[in-house]
C-alpha cells in the first residue's frame, strides 16, 4: 500500500500545470507541490503550440481592445469579467516568462516582438519564431527545477480522484514504470491535463490528448461547461493532421483554392485570411462543397501560399512551417503552396471553473485547456490559449496554495486507502483480468473518432447529433466487452490506452449532447438547421452533468460587463 | 501482395516474464508515405496490442518517440520507412539506456544531469515584472541553436563515451548549459562551468561528434561541448591568475 501526501497535487505538466506549480512553490518553500503527469513534462502537448502568445505590450494597443477582440471572437459567450481579468494580467506573464529565459523573438530595438493573428485588431502576439509552445514549455520545465519543493511524478497516469466528505483529497495514479497504483493525497488538487482532441479522427492534438482531467472531474460530479464549442483549425496537413501555424497567415500568407483564387474574399473580405478560425474553417468546407478545392490522396484540400513572403521571412519567422512542410509533405513552401484542411484543434469547453480555477467540488481546481472559465466562449482567438495557461495557471496555483495553507491537516489516510483499494480492484483485478473478445480497443476508439468527425464536426444538425448521441451510448455498451491481451503491470500501454478510451467516451458524450441541445449557431458551433445566433434562448453556458445514463444538460448565465451582444461582423 | 508489405523486426523485452530480450517480426502493409511510427502504431492497433513504446506529437517536437532504427538513433515519427528499409526495418530501444519494456527506456538519469547544470536563468535583480530585459536579435541568435534541444535522447544513444561511462554529463545537458551561459540575461556561467569542469563533465567528451550527426534539431551538442571546454579552461586560468576576481 503506497501513499504520499502533498499540499497541492497538480495533474498535468504542460504550460498551465507547470505555471501553477511554480506559483504555488514560490508562495512558501514549506509547501509541498506534486506534479503528476502521464508523460515527462517536456512531452506535454504545449510543446506543439506554434504561433504565439497574446498580450498588450505596446502604445498602439490597449487591454480594452484585447478584451473586445476576445469577446467578439467568442461570439459573446465569454464571461466578460473573466476576460477583463485575463487581458489585464497577460503582459506581466509575458515579462515573467522573459525573466525566466524564454527566447522571445525581438524587434531591432531589443523589445519583445509582436505579430498579427486572426481576430486580433492589432499586432499583439508575442512569439519565439514559430516554436512558441515548445519554448514556453521548456522554459517553465527548466525553471521548475529550481524549486526543491516541486516533486515530480513523471509517467504516473491518474485513474481517479480521491473524494471524501464533499471535497477532493488527491488522486490515485498508476505508476507506469513501477507497475503499481499509488494514492497521492493532497489538500488541493489541480487538473491541468489539456484538451481531448483525440476523440476526433482528424486532429492536430498529440496522442496523449484524451481529456483525462475533464473525465475525472465529470465522474466526481463536477459539470463540464460549453463542451459543444470545439475549435477546428483551418490549416492542418492532410493525412497527419499536423498543424501549420496561423502565424503563416499572420505574416501575410494567402489561402487559395484550385483556381488560384484567394477565396476568403467571398466570405470575409474585411479580414481575409486573418479572420477567426471558426469562420475560416467553415469557408474551407464551403469551398470543398463548391468543387473548388484540390483533390489529393487524403481527400480535398486547399492551398496555403507563402511564396510571396520571401525566403528571409520564412526562414526567420516560420522555420518550423518550412521544416514540417518539407518533412511531411515533401515540398518547400518557398516554392509551392502547402496543402491544408481544417482539423480539430482545441476545446473551448472544459471543467467548469471561475477565474480562480475553483470547481464546484471543494479542493478541486482546473486550469488551461482542461478548464472552461470562460474567456473563449464559442470561439477562441489564436494566441489566447498560451496566455490563458500562464495567467490562470499562476492564479490557480496561488489560490490552491492559499487553500492548502488554510487547511491545517492533511487528508485522512482512510479515504486515500479506500480509494486506492477500489482502484486496485477495478484496474488490476477487473480490467487486467478481462480476456479479449470480438470487440477491440482500437476498433471502439476508431468508431468513436469517425462518428465524432462525421456528426459532431464543423457543420452539425439535429439528426446527425441525435444519431451520434445514441451511437456513442452503444459504443459505451460495447466497450464493456473489450478485453486486454497485455497482462503486465509495468508500462502496460494497452491498459493506459483502455483507460484513455474510457475517459474519451465520457467526454465525447458530453460534446454530442451539449451540441444537440444548443439549437442555434454561435461561434464554432454551427447548426445547419438553426443557422443564426439566438440570444433570447441561448446566450448562456451549457453545463453537462454525469448521470448513470445520458448527461444531464443544464445552463448558467453569461456574465456581461460592458460589451452588449451585437451581431458579430468583421 | 508481398511487395506491398514490410517487415518490422522489433526488440521485445518484458521484465515480468523473466525472459531475455528477443526480436519479434511483424509483416505489415507498406505505404510510401509511412514513417516508422506509423508501422509501430499499425502493429499496436491491428497485430499485437502488447507492444510498448512512447509517442505523442508525431511532428518531431515532443521528443518522445526516439528508437534505434536499423542501428541509428532516430525519431520514429520523422523517419520514413522508404528511406531505411532494406528488406526489413529493425527497431531497437535507444542504445545506452536501461530498458524498461520493449522500446521504452529509462532516462531519469538525464533529468538529474539536466538539473545539475542549473538549466534556468540565474540573476539577482529579476523582481520587477513591469520591465523586460532588452535583447537584440543577435543576442537571441547567440543561444538560439542550443535552445532548440527537445530532450529526445538520440545524442546519448549515439555517444560511445556515455555508453562506456554513464556518469558523463552528456551532449544535451551540456548544450543546454551553454544555452544559458550565452544568454545575456544570465549570471550563472561560473557555477555551470564549475559543474562541467569535473570528472563527469565536459572533459569526458573525446569529440566523436556522433551526437551532432544524429540530432534531429541541429543543436550541435558536439560543438557546444568543445566551446564549453574552452570556457572551462579560461575560467580555470582566470582563477589561477586572478584568484580574487575569480567568481566573475
Amino acid at each position: 500500500m503506497e501513499r504520499t501526501a502533498h499540499d497541492v497535487v497538480i495533474v498535468g505538466g504542460g504550460a498551465a500545470g507547470l505555471r501553477a506549480a511554480i506559483a504555488a512553490a514560490e508562495t512558501d518553500p514549506d509547501l509541498s507541490i506534486a506534479v503528476v503527469s502521464k508523460v515527462y513534462p517536456m512531452r506535454s502537448h504545449t510543446v506543439s503550440a506554434e504561433g504565439g502568445t497574446a498580450a498588450v505590450l505596446r502604445d498602439y494597443d490597449s487591454v480594452e481592445l484585447h478584451a473586445s477582440d476576445t469577446i467578439k471572437g467568442s461570439d459573446f459567450l465569454a464571461d466578460q469579467d473573466a476576460v477583463e481579468f485575463f487581458v489585464a494580467r497577460c503582459p506581466r506573464e509575458i515579462i515573467q516568462l522573459e525573466h525566466w529565459g524564454c527566447p522571445w523573438s525581438r524587434d531591432d530595438d531589443g523589445r519583445i516582438g509582436q505579430r498579427a493573428f486572426g481576430g486580433m485588431s492589432v499586432k499583439r502576439t508575442c512569439f519565439a519564431a514559430d516554436k512558441v509552445g515548445f519554448h514556453i514549455l521548456h522554459t517553465l520545465f527548466q525553471t521548475s527545477m529550481k524549486f526543491e519543493n516541486i516533486h515530480r511524478f513523471d509517467e504516473y497516469f491518474v485513474t481517479s480522484l480521491i473524494v471524501d466528505g464533499g471535497g477532493c483529497e488527491g488522486v490515485v495514479a498508476l505508476d507506469l514504470r513501477g507497475g503499481r497504483l499509488v494514492a497521492i493525497a493532497g489538500k488541493a488538487t489541480i487538473l491541468a491535463t489539456g484538451g481531448c482532441g483525440r476523440v476526433y479522427e482528424f486532429t492536430t492534438n498529440g496522442f496523449i490528448k484524451t481529456g483525462d482531467g475533464m473525465a475525472l472531474a465529470y465522474r466526481a460530479g463536477v459539470p463540464l461547461k460549453d463542451m459543444e464549442m470545439v475549435q477546428f483549425h483551418p490549416t492542418c496537413l492532410p493525412g497527419t493532421g499536423i498543424l501549420i501555424t496561423e502565424a503563416a497567415r499572420g505574416e501575410g500568407g494567402y489561402l487559395i483554392n484550385k483556381d488560384g483564387e484567394r477565396y476568403m474574399q467571398r466570405y470575409l473580405p474585411g479580414k481575409m485570411e486573418l479572420g477567426p478560425r471558426d469562420i475560416l474553417s467553415r469557408a474551407m468546407v464551403q469551398e470543398m462543397k463548391a468543387g473548388r478545392a484540390f483533390e489529393g490522396p487524403y481527400g480535398q484540400y486547399l492551398g496555403l501560399d507563402l511564396r510571396h513572403l520571401g525566403v528571409t521571412t520564412i526562414e526567420k519567422k516560420l522555420p518550423m512551417v518550412r521544416e514540417l512542410a518539407e518533412k511531411y509533405m515533401g515540398l518547400d513552401p518557398i516554392h509551392e503552396p502547402i496543402p491544408v484542411r481544417p482539423g480539430q484543434h482545441y476545446m473551448m469547453g472544459g471543467v467548469s471553473t471561475n477565474t480562480k480555477g475553483e470547481t464546484t467540488l471543494p479542493g478541486l481546481y482546473a486550469v488551461g485547456e482542461a478548464a472552461c472559465v470562460s474567456i473563449n466562449g464559442a470561439n477562441r482567438l489564436g494566441s489566447n490559449s498560451l496566455s490563458e495557461c500562464l495567467v490562470f495557471g499562476e492564479w490557480c496555483g496561488l489560490t490552491a496554495a492559499q487553500y492548502a495553507k488554510q487547511k491545517a491537516a492533511y487528508p485522512r489516510g482512510a479515504s486515500a486507502r479506500e480509494a486506492l483499494r477500489r482502484e486496485e480492484s477495478r484496474v488490476f483485478g477487473g480490467l487486467l483480468g478481462r480476456e479479449r473478445g470480438k470487440e477491440t480497443l482500437a476498433g471502439i476508439r476508431v468508431e468513436m473518432q469517425q462518428r465524432m468527425e462525421r456528426d459532431v464536426g464543423i457543420f452539425r444538425d439535429e439528426a446527425g447529433l441525435a444519431d451520434a448521441c445514441s451511437q456513442l451510448a452503444k459504443l459505451r455498451e460495447r466497450f464493456a466487452n473489450v478485453g486486454l491481451a497485455d497482462k503486465d503491470h509495468v508500462f502496460n500501454t494497452e491498459l493506459t490506452g483502455f483507460l484513455e478510451v474510457d475517459f474519451m467516451l465520457d467526454v465525447a458524450g458530453t460534446i454530442a449532447h451539449s451540441a444537440l441541445n444548443r439549437r442555434e449557431s454561435r461561434g464554432a458551433h454551427s447548426r445547419t438547421d438553426h443557422p443564426t445566433r439566438d440570444d433570447a434562448n441561448y446566450l448562456k453556458h451549457t453545463l453537462a452533468f454525469r448521470t448513470d445514463g445520458a448527461p444531464r444538460i443544464d445552463y448558467a448565465p453569461v456574465k456581461i460587463t460592458k460589451w452588449e451582444p451585437v451581431e458579430r461582423k468583421y | 501482395m508481398a511487395d506491398q508489405d514490410v517487415v518490422f523486426r522489433v526488440k521485445r523485452y518484458r521484465p515480468e516474464s523473466g525472459a531475455k530480450p528477443t526480436y519479434q517480426e511483424y509483416r505489415i502493409p507498406y505505404r510510401d508515405d509511412m514513417v516508422v511510427l506509423d508501422g509501430l502504431n499499425y502493429i499496436k492497433d491491428h497485430v499485437d496490442p502488447t507492444l510498448a513504446y512512447r509517442w505523442s506529437c508525431r511532428m518531431g517536437i515532443c521528443g518522445s518517440c526516439g528508437a534505434n532504427v536499423n542501428g541509428q538513433p532516430r525519431l520514429t515519427c520523422g523517419t520514413y520507412v522508404r528511406d531505411v528499409h532494406r528488406g526489413a526495418v529493425t527497431v531497437d530501444p535507444l542504445a545506452n539506456f536501461p530498458i524498461l519494456k520493449d522500446l521504452v527506456v529509462d532516462f531519469d538519469d538525464f533529468l538529474t544531469k539536466l538539473s545539475s547544470v542549473t538549466p534556468y536563468i540565474v540573476r539577482e535583480d529579476w523582481g520587477d515584472l513591469t520591465k523586460e530585459y532588452t535583447q537584440f536579435p543577435e543576442d537571441v541568435e547567440a543561444y538560439r541553436q542550443q535552445s532548440l534541444c527537445i530532450n529526445c535522447m538520440l545524442c546519448y544513444a549515439a555517444c560511445p563515451v556515455f555508453g562506456a561511462s554513464p556518469a558523463f554529463v552528456g551532449p544535451a545537458a551540456s548544450a543546454l548549459a551553454l544555452r544559458y551561459i550565452r544568454d545575456t540575461r544570465d549570471e550563472g556561467a561560473d557555477e555551470r562551468l564549475a559543474r562541467l569542469n569535473t570528472k563527469s563533465g565536459v572533459w569526458e567528451c573525446t569529440f566523436v561528434g556522433e551526437c551532432s550527426v544524429v540530432c534531429p534539431k541541429d543543436v550541435d551538442p558536439a560543438g557546444a561541448l568543445q566551446t564549453l571546454k574552452v570556457l572551462a579552461t579560461m575560467r580555470h586560468m582566470r582563477r589561477l591568475l586572478m584568484p580574487k576576481s575569480a567568481s566573475r
